[in-house]
């Protein structure tokens, strides 16, 4: 009895509330014309956060800024649902050594504010790019053009407290390899020859920028003008903390020309609300999806949703100044490791399909990867072995179980489910205590990784930059690599790199890198874990929208009603 | 009167470099180079780091550190966050918003708490006194980020009433949902307040003496229960303003509001040390002025209270 007062009472409040509630929210989105084909003209609202940089295209390193820079520009190449690299203001590309290029540069193309681009575009925007004191975060992206070092040339001076400060010192003002021959020729000398490099063209480090960009970076890119599929709506469109709006560019003529009047990203600080704004179509499209709707988004968005594989992939990392993993011991025990991660089991249960079990250190999405490497087989689960090769170790050099072997990670970001996961695999399998050791932060992790103080297992993540066997290998596992934080050394891995990214052609490139696997899989410096899927959902308002070959949503291709 | 004014203003300076001192250090201890943290797995190049690093003075010593700040603020210059936009832009922009939810919803409680606590001390243990008790009691247990998820479930997506978030162009429409969920715990306390004091000062001599000249029933209530029964309530809310600003982090997270709670979370998380003293800053300013206005309505409610002795 007294709780059905209780509720009628609730009830009174309630509908007070929402008498008021009811006229301050009305408006909203107004009814396209609904048809197969979609709405050219309806603008599509999508998930996003504050770009953390302004917006050009060579400083922009994360995904917030990533997606609206490569909506505003076009680079000589682009990069198609499957990674598959296509011309874009590129006529022709061409090496006969792979070390010098020759690229021809479709005429008569403009950024939005009349400006024409030719290729000295082209060669003034990469000089930018690549100057230190220009502090672009992208710039190491030109290493491979002659001429390189001198651009982005720095000072290390050491400070009284031994502490080393970098400073930019550049001494020349352009890269020597790099030559605008004539207004539609831009020709290129690499320090050594590389096949690949060529796939490199379609990422965003290499857009080109109009004159006012180079002028003033940084009032650029709060109006950034581009020559991509999108524009600014108009001058302040990027409103800070809350939106982007981008609207067509009417007159781009490329491959990837829109099929939607416009994109506005929504800023949000957690992918909850953003959920919450699809189910009642607040929101377009979101590929960001908050961990506790991994279970249910294919049920609250029946037929509006789609999961593809995309090129990032995850692995275990297992620093070699761990007494316990050096040595024919420590080999036998990061076999055993690995053979004790039911990395099929967990990428079902744990992540509800959205990972597949990795098959090498290369997701299978990207161009020349192969099954069934040598050395590959230690990706599959199996007690038995993992609890022999440990036994094995034991016998060479006794484990020291002192402390509990520890996986380094922030918790946030559903980390912790799999990583328990995992340790209990390792308890279970071979008998030591195993334990997720949480960090609040990443920065955390990174700076234990980097100052190499983290004697357990590290979790890594790389998500492709460019669809080749090389991204995947180089940045990460190479002798003083940029994301190598275990410091990982292998001259013969060094050396495959080094002849692949020679070779002339793209299959032998792919063999060798290849066979550089194989050197991983031989030392294990990680143990590769899974590759990644991406869900995504989209409103009643999208007939259909896809992701590309980085997971990345690809915006222009979405059809409104 | 000026005088008191003076002297609460001048107790403004110790508080304030007390918190922010406080506030500050703590961030700086938090672990983990906030630069670093920047970039994620890609780092840029050295030069990129360092350049940054000296820029905002991460390599200066803690006290440096916090001189520079407050040379920054006394000069009106709050300098730029680590996305390189100026701070004061953007508190200019998150401390409206906030400041529209947070009226709101002290409007939502002090309205509705105070006439339905006028309402249910008036007819102590009536139907309507036992149903709002019990009401209150059930809103004061469920946690605010169960109340926010509930309302946005029903009002926002199920119903359709209302926009489940606010987003850009916030407005005193689309504030008024999380409005409510914030509110809503605090106008169960305004209200059980309010029912408590009216309910007592009903059997006041001066309410008895009122009603014996002849007064009007309204006026009886409105003018000498209900005036003397506010100082415990107009305390509570005022303390609550201050809350209320700052204190939004769960509902602007839930409602997606760009406000003042979302940016601070964000700043937290990038361990950005002046965007969040900034902020905290702001908020010192916006507690000691409302406890100031509470203060002063002291005198206004009731004449015995004097200031200057």
């Amino acid at each position: 009895m007294r709780f059905t007062r209780t509720s009628k009472a609730l009830g009174i409040v309630a509908i007070a509330a929402l008498a008021l509630t009811g006229c301050g929210a009305g408006g909203g989105t107004t009814e396209g014309s609904g048809d197969a084909t979609g709405d050219p003209n309806k603008v599509i609202t999508a998930y996003s956060n504050e770009p953390q940089n302004p917006l050009l295209p060579a400083n922009t390193n994360e995904v917030y800024g990533g997606r609206v820079v490569e909506l505003l520009f076009e680079g000589l190449r682009t990069y198609d649902a499957d990674g598959k690299p296509v011309n874009a203001l590129a006529e022709s590309i061409d090496s006969s050594d792979a070390q010098n290029w020759t690229i021809k540069v479709k005429q008569g193309q403009k950024f939005t504010n009349g400006e024409a681009i030719t290729a000295k575009t082209f060669v003034d925007s990469w000089n930018f790019a690549a100057n230190s004191k220009n502090l672009q975060n992208n710039g190491f992206f030109f290493e491979s053009i002659a001429g390189y070092e001198e651009v982005s040339a720095v000072n290390s001076e050491k400070t009284a407290d031994g502490k080393t400060t970098t400073t930019p010192a550049p001494t020349a003002e352009t890269m020597s390899g790099l030559t605008a021959t004539d207004d539609s020729t831009i020709t290129v000398k690499l320090n050594q020859p590389e096949a690949d490099w060529s796939l490199r063209l379609g990422y965003s480090a290499f857009f080109p920028l109009p004159s006012a960009a180079l002028a003033d970076p940084k009032t650029f890119g709060e109006n950034p003008v581009g020559n991509g599929p999108y524009k600014f709506e108009k001058e302040g469109a990027w409103v800070h903390d809350q939106s982007i709006s981008l609207v067509k560019n009417a007159d781009y003529s490329g491959p990837r020309e829109s099929k939607n009047g416009g994109v506005t990203f929504k800023f949000y600080t957690d992918p909850g609300p953003a959920y919450t704004d699809l189910q009642s179509d607040n929101l377009d499209i979101t590929d960001v999806l908050p961990s506790n709707a991994l279970k249910t988004y294919e049920t609250d968005f029946q037929d509006r949703n789609a999961t593809k594989a995309v090129a990032t992939n995850s692995t275990l990392n297992i620093p070699p100044y761990n007494p316990n993993f050096q040595g024919e011991a420590g080999k036998l025990r990061r076999e055993a490791l690995s053979y004790a991660i039911n990395r099929e089991e967990i990428a079902k249960v744990v992540f509800n399909g959205t990972r597949t079990p990795a098959k090498a250190f290369v997701p299978p999405v990207i161009d020349g990867f192969k099954e069934g490497l040598k050395g590959s087989e230690i990706l599959k689960f199996d007690a038995a072995k993992a609890k022999d090769l440990w036994e094995q170790a034991n016998k060479i050099q006794p484990y020291d179980d002192s402390k509990p072997l520890q996986i380094a990670s922030n918790t946030d970001g559903g980390n912790k489910e799999w990583i328990d996961a995992v340790a209990n695999g390792f308890k279970n399998n071979l008998g030591i205590q195993a334990e997720i050791q949480p960090f609040a932060k990443f920065a955390e992790v990174l700076n234990l990784r980097k100052s190499q103080q983290l004697p357990g297992l590290t979790r890594a993540g790389w998500q492709g930059d460019y669809p080749s066997l090389y991204n995947f290998l180089g940045p990460v596992w190479g002798t003083n690599a940029s994301s190598n934080y275990e410091k990982y050394t292998n001259p013969e891995f060094d050396k495959l790199l080094k002849e692949g990214l020679a070779a002339t052609s793209t299959e032998d490139a792919n063999a060798k890198f290849n066979q550089a696997q194989e050197v991983l899989f031989e030392d294990l410096p990680g143990l590769p874990l899974w590759d990644q899927a991406r869900p995504i959902v989209w409103s009643n308002n999208v007939v259909k929208a896809e992701t590309g070959w980085n997971g990345s949503i690809l915006y222009y291709n979405i059809t409104a009603k | 009167m000026v005088r008191f004014i003076l002297r609460r203003l001048l107790q403004v300076i110790p508080v304030f470099i007390g918190t922010t001192l406080l506030v500050y250090y703590m961030v700086f201890a938090l672990p983990g180079d906030p630069i670093a943290a920047l970039f994620g797995d890609r780092q840029p190049p050295q030069a990129v780091i360092d350049t940054l690093r000296s820029q905002y003075h991460l390599d200066e010593p803690f006290f440096v550190q916090y001189g520079l700040f407050l040379k920054n603020l006394f000069t009106f210059n709050l300098g730029n966050d680590f996305t390189g936009q100026p701070i004061a832009a953007s508190l200019a922009r998150v401390f409206p918003v906030t400041a529209m939810l947070a009226v709101e919803a002290l409007a939502i409680q002090a309205i509705f708490g105070v006439a339905f606590g006028v309402f249910a001390g008036l007819r102590r243990g009536g139907w309507f006194d036992s149903t709002v008790l019990v009401a209150s009691l059930v809103v004061i247990a469920v946690p605010t980020f169960v109340l926010g998820f509930v309302f946005q479930l029903v009002f926002g997506v199920q119903l359709g009433w209302a926009k489940p978030t606010v987003g850009a162009n916030a407005d005193w429409g689309s504030l008024l949902l999380p409005a409510v969920v914030l509110g809503l715990v605090s106008f169960a306390y305004v209200l059980r307040l309010t029912r408590a004091s009216v309910s007592e000062n009903m059997n006041a001599d001066y309410v008895r003496t009122a009603t014996a000249k002849g007064l009007s029933r309204p006026r009886v209530v409105l003018a000498h229960i209900l005036r003397n029964s506010l100082i415990p309530v107009v305390t509570y809310l005022g303390a609550n303003l201050g809350g209320l600003m700052g204190g939004a982090i769960v509902t602007e997270g839930i409602f997606n509001v760009p406000g003042v709670g979302n940016k601070l979370y964000q700043a937290v998380l990038r361990t950005e040390g002046p965007t969040i003293v900034s902020i905290v800053s702001v908020l010192v300013l916006v507690f000691v002025v409302s406890n100031l206005l509470v203060d002063l309505l002291y005198a206004w409610l009731d004449p015995r209270i004097r200031y200057d002795q």
